[in-house]
């Protein structure tokens, strides 16, 4: 079975597609209708190219009740259907069905109020992330997750896929930022998830919701919490003559008591990568950079950075430099949130990771990741979020070379188990999409499975929302054939079979 | 620093549920039975985790810590304390027997919570056994992870309706250099205007409060606290943890009233229509406390009629269906969820209301 697909008879037949289509175009303007194949292409993959598919039809609603319309309809003519947003994802959560609907919320795109006293702002799921920072500045404040798609990402998108970025160290991940959430569920009816205080009433869906994947409902509304900007940041770049070294200075400002906003790590690939690319200033003859961000009130960063300063050198900073104005700042940055796009000239493709793991594995995951890439002959450039131990190790190869993406993907695989081997997880801030459903069977067990397709289940009985994604069927993890070895700690040799 | 736990008891508990999902047999849980005015009475065979203790994993370097159920809070606290390190969310105990499992079972979270993040936030992982009786896990120990649905958060606040809670892991916090806690004699309105003030400004606030007072608390590198003392004014409060820690453990006097003492959950400047009784500001307006007679519908058309929500927190008679204040739509849906984790609805049915 590809679990790609929905399952046969699930597929609406031939005559009743035709009356679905009709009953559609009741609801929705011939404009938010689209059939033509070529229509269709730009919706045929998000940011994983790697995989392609046309949709059967996409919709493009412009109200909460059309959307509601076109899920009933879904539900009652039982088509699959998959949601999508600025389709910047790296997962393939948002690859379409060619049996199904694919239904695009770009019209979502207006900020409908900015509360500056209660904090809060009340957006349309298809806002850009950083459009809502943009339309709270001139009140002192701004949102706090930044994905580094985020001129790009939309709210919505970051809600489903729970986006993380460079400054989650400190403020957290999109769960941490969201207040309240409106949803259409399948069956059409309209949810209020959270409230505009600090928490909701009832079991905690809105967190839920969060990385949920679009599998148990499509956002229509956001309410994000906006934070003061900062007074003041400082922006610390310390250069390492071996990455092992970047990578325990990182563990040490951490157990020095010092909360970073960003913390992140490049390696001399990515570093010599995106200077070519961006010209942010970065030291050439350095093994590993590590950025160190600090922001707040001023005599706080102050006294951070003293402290910082004192940490990186203690664990051989080369060299310490300071950002000296809000200009370098941003092109240290600038060269950081580049970093993908910098190794992509270079390759003609490269396969982006998103392992997690606890900090202090850091050296010896890199150095067995090292290892493979000499024994695969794929280079790799590691750029990542190393204050979360968020890992993207990029994998440099070449699609047009028969045979090369499945050994890269293998390779990819061979990551994505040490991760969970050495207690950390398969996708940090990515998702699963399709891309890693697979090593799904890697991190959990068939009863944790069977556990998640019940809870989708409550929502979605009959799996109509973007089926195939992020939870993989007990039969693929059997066909898959990978033992489950969870936080490196509980081995089920015993895995069932089916 | 890996610890020495006593002994797992979680297989235990696993087939103590087991037994009472073939029994059809319902089990209240219990840990140290703090909170258990929290929430609809439950009937049902006592299943005790208080015997699963132990801190499994602290790893200060990675801000994490991972502990079994019925590991007493204090104890988790004092080992923080000793590392220098803190739980985030200063979690109320409601008693010395509070436990690790049944501070996210309840979900609270102290003064702290509007600057820092909620007991929810904090979470990272957990291990759990459904109804059943089959042990799973959850997230993980790491910062980030996105791999299946968030059902670790899930948890917090279900009041083991969906799961007994086995072990919980946590990120936690360096703790601050130093604390300095200001009180200000103001009057009602003018305090409100100040709450939003300070929570717009770039102040080091760790806590925001009003009682007839507004009380203030600042954290942070002793320099950067001091400083924002001396340019917020107000008058130095000696021993102002001990302030805090009534708020948060409800032994400040206004906890003294009678009523029904009702929970408001707002956007943190919202006028709510007059209410009848006595009020406390908390998480600098966000969460009110509110001690009254009036009709429980009265104060949850008002919460709601501002965006927020009201739970009775302790009622004079125990509340009869629902505690908390659910659209009709979501009352099926949680249900439902109760139904996926829990099919015979044997684990503390009811106690979040009728059905769940």
């Amino acid at each position: 079975m590809n679990a790609f697909a929905p399952d046969p008879d699930r597929r609406g037949k031939a005559a009743d597609k035709a009356a679905f289509v009709r009953e559609l175009g009741r609801h929705l303007g011939a404009e938010s209708l689209l059939t033509d194949p070529e229509d269709l292409r730009p919706f045929a993959c998000d940011a994983l190219t790697a995989y392609t598919r046309r949709p059967w039809i996409a919709v493009l609603p412009g109200t909460v009740e059309e959307v509601r319309q076109v899920l009933r309809l879904c539900r009652e003519y039982r088509i699959p259907m998959v949601a999508r947003g600025a389709g910047t994802g790296l997962s393939g959560g948002a690859l379409p069905l060619e049996d199904g609907v694919l239904l695009s919320l770009t019209k979502f795109d207006r900020v409908l109020a900015i509360d500056p006293v209660n904090r809060f702002a009340r957006v349309e799921p298809g806002v850009r992330n950083l459009a809502i920072s943009e339309a709270a500045a001139p009140h002192g404040l701004y949102y706090a997750p930044d994905p580094s798609s985020q001129i790009a990402c939309s709210i919505g998108g970051n809600v489903a896929e729970n986006s993380g970025g460079v400054h989650c160290l400190k403020y957290g991940l999109t769960v941490h930022n969201v207040l309240q959430v409106k949803v259409v569920t399948m069956d059409g009816e309209l949810l209020t998830l959270g409230s505009l205080g600090l928490d909701g009433p009832g079991y905690d869906l809105l967190a839920l919701i969060h990385g949920s994947e679009g599998l148990l409902g499509v956002v229509v509304e956001v309410v994000v919490r906006l934070l003061p900007i900062p007074e003041t940041a400082k922006t610390l770049l310390a250069s390492f003559a071996s990455i092992e070294a970047a990578a325990n200075a990182v563990a040490g400002l951490i157990a020095a008591g010092l909360l970073p906003a960003g913390l992140e790590l490049m390696d001399r690939f990515s570093i010599h990568a995106t200077e070519a690319f961006v010209h942010a200033g970065y030291p050439l003859d350095a093994e590993a950079l590590v950025l160190c961000e600090l922001d707040g009130m001023a005599g706080q960063v102050e006294a951070d950075a003293v402290r910082a300063r004192a940490v990186l050198a203690s664990f051989g900073a080369k060299e310490l430099r300071e950002a000296r104005d809000e200009a370098e700042r941003k092109k240290f940055w600038a060269g950081r949130k580049a970093a993908f796009p910098a190794v992509g000239r270079l390759t003609p493709d490269y396969y982006c990771l998103d392992g997690t793991i606890p900090r202090r594995r850091l050296a010896e995951v890199l150095r067995r990741i090292g290892e493979w890439s000499r024994e695969y002959g794929f280079a790799v450039a590691n750029v990542f979020h190393a204050g979360d131990g968020n890992l993207h190790p990029l994998i440099l190869y070449d699609a047009q070379k028969p045979g090369d993406l499945a050994r890269v993907e293998e390779f990819g695989t061979r990551i994505l188990e040490l991760c969970v081997a050495v207690g950390g997880t398969i996708t940090g801030e990515h998702g699963v999409g399709v891309e890693k459903i697979d090593s799904m069977c890697i991190q959990f067990t068939p009863a944790e499975l069977r556990q998640f397709h019940a809870l989708k289940a409550a929502f979605d009985p009959e799996g109509l929302l973007n089926p195939g994604k992020a939870i993989p069927t007990l039969h693929r993890c059997a066909e898959f054939g990978r033992m489950h070895v969870h936080g490196g700690r509980l081995d089920h040799p015993e895995l069932e079979r089916f | 620093m890996e610890a020495h736990p006593p002994a797992d008891g979680a297989d235990e508990i696993a087939a103590q549920v087991e037994a009472a999902m073939a029994s059809g047999l319902a089990l209240e849980i219990r840990g140290g039975g703090t909170k258990s005015f929290y929430g609809c009475p439950v009937v049902g065979n006592t299943l005790s985790v208080a015997a699963h203790t132990g801190i499994v994993h602290y790893e200060p370097s990675e801000l994490v810590l991972t502990a079994r159920a019925g590991t007493p809070l204090r104890d988790i606290e004092e080992t923080l304390r000793r590392n220098g390190q803190m739980l985030g969310f200063e979690p109320p105990y409601f008693g010395g027997d509070a436990t690790w499992g049944g501070t996210f079972a309840c979900g609270f979270s102290g003064p702290r919570r509007p600057f820092t993040g909620s007991a929810r936030d904090f979470v990272l992982g957990c291990r759990i056994v459904n109804g059943r009786g089959e042990i799973l896990s959850f997230g993980g120990e790491v910062m980030k992870n996105v791999a299946g649905f968030d059902v670790s958060r899930l948890m917090v606040g279900a009041l083991g309706t969906l799961g007994v809670l086995l072990e919980v892991s946590v990120k936690v916090l360096p703790q601050p250099e130093c604390e300095i806690t200001l009180s200000f004699d103001l009057a009602w309105e003018q305090a409100r205007q100040k709450m939003v003030e300070y929570s717009r400004g770039v102040w080091p606030i760790s806590a925001l409060a009003y009682d007839g007072r507004l009380w203030l608390r600042l954290s942070g590198a002793e320099i950067a606290a001091a400083a924002a003392a001396r340019r917020l004014g107000g008058d130095p409060v000696a021993g102002g943890d001990s302030y805090w820690r009534s708020l948060r453990e409800q032994t400040h006097p206004f906890f003294r009233s009678a009523g029904d003492l009702w929970r408001l959950s707002l956007p943190p400047a919202a006028d709510v229509p007059p209410l009848p009784g006595e009020w406390l500001w908390d998480w600098g307006g966000a969460q009110r406390w509110l001690w009254t007679w009036a009709a429980g519908e009265e104060i949850r058309t008002a919460a709601r009629a501002v965006g927020g929500h009201a739970l009775l927190f302790r009622a004079a008679h125990p509340p009869a269906r629902f505690f908390q204040d659910l659209d009709p739509s979501l009352i099926a849906l949680h249900r439902r969820l109760k139904s996926a984790f829990d099919p015979k609805h044997i684990l503390n049915p009811g106690r979040f209301g009728e059905g769940f």
